[in-house]
């Protein structure tokens, strides 16, 4: 028993739980699941970058592109970061109604950005922007699809936190909790960053 | 045995304190404007392509890379926590960067 150091991470309630850094595990095992994210998006967006100008003459980036909806849709997806953050200080007061508020914006915020980019999808497609179109094509759609699907999990991820803490079976820290969903959204919100400038906004 | 527990306590009460840093309600706003406005400087250089030139794409990338930076300090709190976090999300990001950099140059990407 001499040799086992045991830490305590200590939670804003004060509560301890037992951990080999000091650090909370749940919370570096989200770092570490976002950290190989790093290379999914990143194999993502080389192969768009790579598969870009592969397109007929008529049915490049350019001829598609709607910056300024996608501007707005950006501009959404940005504000639901400073709900999240917003929803993360309030939990760390433990104020559950403020908590719930900023969680559910942050969840419509992201429900929107998703609901635009199902709008734009949509609008590619009748233009004749098809998944097998071309490789830019099948590169932007898996890319851009990869992300909606993960903005999709994160309002899953946060309606169920509401829902939990309303029900109040939220085991153990509430606030860490709240915590590592706002990771999530915040990792979401980052790689949107990449994808708005490197996709949209650099000419193909 | 005494010397390792108290010296997890006080790792775990400096972590605890250091993570406690956070910033005030009001500075998460002023941020999230600052990145809005940012947002809105990347738009217009977009519409100016021709104008800025050789200047168009590097203004751009750091103006993301500020934006990517900003989330990732201060929304995300990597700033104040501990620098293990730190370690794991940038490792995964420099692995990515530096795997596909490579891949891109193998495939004579930013060849002219």
């Amino acid at each position: 028993m001499a040799d086992i150091a045991v830490h305590d991470a200590v939670d804003a309630h004060g509560a301890g739980h037992h951990t080999s850094t000091g650090l909370s595990n749940n919370k570096l095992a989200m770092w570490l699941f976002l950290g190989s994210e790093c290379l999914l998006f990143g194999g993502l967006i080389s192969t768009y970058m790579l598969y870009r100008g592969r397109h007929s003459a008529a049915s490049g980036p350019d001829q598609y592109w709607d910056i300024p909806f996608t501007s707005a849709s950006s501009f959404v997806l940005l504000m639901s970061s400073l709900t999240m953050v917003l929803a993360v200080t309030a939990a760390k007061r433990g104020d559950d109604r403020a908590t719930n508020v900023w969680l559910t914006m942050t969840a419509t915020l992201g429900s929107l950005f998703v609901a635009g980019q199902v709008y734009e999808f949509t609008t590619f497609y009748r233009e004749g922007l098809g998944y097998t179109t071309s490789l830019f094509s099948s590169s932007f759609y898996t890319l851009t699809g990869f992300h909606g699907v993960h903005v999709s999990v994160g309002v899953i991820m946060l309606l169920a936190t509401v829902g939990m803490i309303l029900k109040r079976r939220i085991p153990g820290d509430k606030a860490e909790v709240v915590e590592l969903v706002g990771l999530y959204w915040h990792f979401v919100d980052i790689v949107w960053i990449l994808i708005f400038t490197l996709v949209y906004l650099i000419p193909a | 045995m005494s010397t390792d527990t108290a010296h997890s306590d006080d790792t775990a009460h400096g972590e605890a304190h250091h993570s406690d840093e956070h910033w005030s309600d009001l500075k998460y706003v002023q941020l999230a404007l600052v990145l809005a406005g940012i947002t809105a400087i990347e738009v217009a250089l977009s519409y100016m392509v021709d104008d800025l030139g050789a200047l168009f794409l590097p203004l751009l990338l750091i103006l993301m890379v500020i934006k990517f930076f900003s989330v990732v300090l201060f929304f995300m709190h990597l700033k104040f926590d501990s620098r293990l976090f730190g370690l794991l999300f940038y490792t995964g990001l420099g692995l990515a960067v530096a795997v596909y950099i490579a891949a891109l140059l193998t495939f004579e990407f930013f060849s002219p």
